[in-house]
């Protein structure tokens, strides 16, 4: 066991892929003699070399649509976008082709490509570098969505995600980057994408997140317990597409209550798809109206104004407050 | 001192070997035996015959929406005549004459336009891409499967088709820019048929030709009269053993012409005149090579009466595969989008394959 922070948890999985299977290579902007904007990629570059850590040129498209013919010729690309943000460039490789080559071709061709980015807000970035548009990949047929928000779970998920035969859009919540450290197994450790993960049991209602809010979800959840008394129930979704309905509606059929929060906007976000499942699997059970403590529907401001815009423990214990009054 | 004239690419070519009025160029003739020559004009004819078909097809409402490609055949068959078969193609949506060689069944081209995946289900053993709707979307492609080539040390190459309009999509500049870059064996070929549905090959760029665009990125870039197999065949030799020897990519640019309309869907009289298309007309690559051909003695009425014969029983026997194959299970959309279908497309299936009960739909198997 090693305490890491998340960006060497991520680094560890790649090293892992690149070590057990030569078909894996590291392909994005700085990726190799700068590891990474991020330093994500560390030490790749001298450990593997530049045939299997790939500084490309600056395009997007052609990072993504490039890994579409390498996949076809059995490499397994592991792409870095290096924001989110940028990644619309990328946009139409990733859904007209990406999403779409084992569909297409009736399963003669399988896309075993992961596509990774770091999202959200909270670092004091310019404009572009802050979004949250996961909604946009869950959106998407043929693609799996996937969001860390531990190292542990980042370093699992991601080499789960380089194992996988499908193509996964690896969201990387920046802000936790290394915000804190955690113990992660020497062994290579796998987690299952499609499994949200109960991150802290409780009672009296469910808080349904992923990504770096889960951070302030857990804040309120203790908050909660120490100022209120509510045992609250936190359930880190993991993977957002395939949504596991199962866990949260068996937290929310014991619970009665749930509050979902995240950074991305409202209208037809993740938070949405979770209130939509509940409603359908578990009416009877709900004791108060579900609410959403997310990002409003407009662009998120620039970083002066962030961490005001940003939700946090106040105002998701405010909503479980009057959630739990209903 | 710091203004002077900076030296770039000056070499590249425009490549003609046989004319309109097919008269060789003797000192660029390839001397391809007559075998060769023979299956050339099968293989353009074919596609021409098949193209034919599809658009009574069409007409007859057996198919959906098609992409004629009367007038493009030697860029077709000359591209890809020599390729092995662990070469890859990475076709557009306009190339049924170069699948027709690539081994594809005749029922299968039919099937994508008839409104089936199944014609995007690549036969095992063929190492294509399916259609690409999406325009100059699948040149990345073209270049990832190079590089692939390139890291597994293999001495194979990739090939793939764009149209003219398709160069001014960024896709295009970044395929070629990686490939120039990473030094892969890919080769792209521009059919120049002239216009992108309405607009003209003047209005996508200003460049005096799509072949120059190549020394921007770098790399090796050939004009070829389109509608002259032999042209296409040699330049397309050429790419194809420079790619193999380790030389790199290469852009051909392949001036033709599109004889009939965008798709089926469009009205070309709308935006050009049947002037330039009577033009083109008396430059087509089939009268060309036909004429060539008898001149040569390589051909005759009586071996293209048979050669007729065999094309039209092979287009008759896949029209035939094609429609019996047409009672298909709805409910196969869930079956290969994932290789392991998630619990919540598993209800959805369940409740797709409720729908249709109630409906009443039969389901084919």
């Amino acid at each position: 066991m090693a305490q890491l922070n998340m960006v060497k948890a991520l680094n560890l999985a790649m090293r892992e892929g690149l070590a057990e299977d030569e078909n894996v290579i590291i392909m994005g902007e700085d990726v190799g003699q700068d590891e990474g904007v991020f330093r994500v990629t560390e030490k790749l570059l001298a450990e593997f070399g530049p045939d299997r850590v790939i500084d490309t040129p600056l395009a997007e498209g052609a990072i993504v649509g490039t890994a579409v013919g390498l996949a076809l010729y059995g490499m397994k690309p592991v792409c870095e976008m290096q924001f989110s943000g940028f990644a619309y460039q990328a946009y139409h490789q990733i859904e007209g082709h990406v999403s779409r080559f084992r569909n297409r071709t009736r399963g003669r061709f399988g896309m075993p490509i992961v596509v990774r980015m770091p999202f959200g807000g909270g670092i004091r970035a310019i404009e572009h570098h802050s979004e949250s548009r996961e909604a946009l990949y869950a959106h998407n047929p043929g693609l799996k969505m996937v969001i860390c928000s531990t190292p542990r779970n980042a370093r699992a998920l991601l080499l789960e995600s380089i194992r996988h035969p499908d193509p996964v859009i690896f969201f990387e919540p920046k802000a936790l980057y290394r915000a804190f450290k955690e113990e992660v197994p020497d062994e290579p450790e796998t987690m299952k994408i499609g499994k949200a993960h109960v991150t802290r049991a409780g009672e009296d209602i469910t808080l349904v997140s992923y990504g770096a809010m889960m951070r302030p979800v857990l804040e309120a959840a203790d908050d909660l317990a120490d100022e209120d008394g509510v045992s609250a129930e936190v359930v880190d979704l993991l993977t957002v597409s395939p949504m596991d309905t199962e866990t949260i509606a068996a937290s929310v059929s014991k619970t009665g209550r749930c509050v979902v929060v995240h950074e991305g906007p409202r209208t037809c976000g993740v938070g949405a798809e979770v209130v939509a499942r509940l409603v359908e699997s578990c009416f009877y059970h709900l004791e108060a109206p579900i609410r959403r403590i997310t990002g409003y529907d407009v662009h998120f401001p620039y970083f002066a104004r962030e961490q005001a815009f940003l939700p946090g423990a106040d105002r998701i214990k405010r909503a479980v407050r009057e959630t739990l009054v209903c | 001192m710091p203004r002077k004239k900076i030296k770039v690419s000056d070499k590249l070519e425009y490549l003609q070997i046989l004319d309109e009025k097919a008269r060789i160029d003797e000192s660029l003739d390839p001397e391809l035996d007559g075998d060769t020559l023979l299956n050339l004009h099968r293989l353009m004819l074919t596609t021409r015959l098949l193209d034919e078909r599809m658009l009574a097809l069409q007409r007859q409402g057996r198919i959906g929406t098609y992409a004629p490609v009367r007038g493009q055949e030697a860029v077709q068959i000359g591209t890809c005549y020599t390729l092995r078969s662990s070469d890859w193609v990475v076709q557009s949506f306009r190339e049924p004459g170069v699948c027709f060689h690539r081994g594809w069944p005749i029922g299968s081209i039919l099937q994508f336009w008839g409104g089936y995946e199944e014609g995007c289900a690549v036969p095992e053993g063929i190492n294509d891409t399916p259609i690409a709707v999406p325009v100059a979307s699948q040149l990345p492609h073209v270049m990832g499967l190079a590089w692939g080539m390139k890291m597994k040390g293999k001495d194979d190459v990739a090939i793939g088709y764009v149209g003219d309009g398709g160069t001014s999509e960024g896709d295009f500049h970044e395929a070629l820019t990686f490939a120039g870059v990473f030094d892969a064996p890919a080769i792209f070929i521009v059919t120049n048929n002239q216009w992108a549905i309405s607009h003209p090959r003047s209005r996508q760029v200003r460049a005096a030709t799509l072949a120059q665009k190549a020394s921007g990125y770098g790399i090796d870039g050939i004009q070829v009269d389109g509608n002259d197999v032999l042209a296409v065949y040699v330049a397309t030799n050429e790419a194809i053993d420079k790619a193999r020897a380790g030389g790199g990519p290469t852009l051909i640019e392949a001036v033709t012409y599109r004889l009939a309309m965008h798709t089926t869907a469009d009205d070309p009289k709308k935006y050009r005149d049947d002037a330039e298309v009577a033009k083109w007309e008396k430059r087509d690559p089939l009268i060309r090579f036909d004429a060539y051909l008898r001149a040569k003695g390589v051909l005759d009425d009586k071996m293209d009466e048979e050669i007729r014969n065999d094309i039209k029983a092979t287009l008759k026997s896949g029209v035939e595969a094609y429609e019996a194959a047409r009672d298909v299970d709805p409910r196969d959309c869930f079956k290969y989008l994932y290789e392991d279908i998630p619990a919540e497309l598993v209800a959805q299936a369940a409740e797709f394959d409720e729908a249709l009960r109630h409906e009443g739909v039969t389901i084919g198997h």
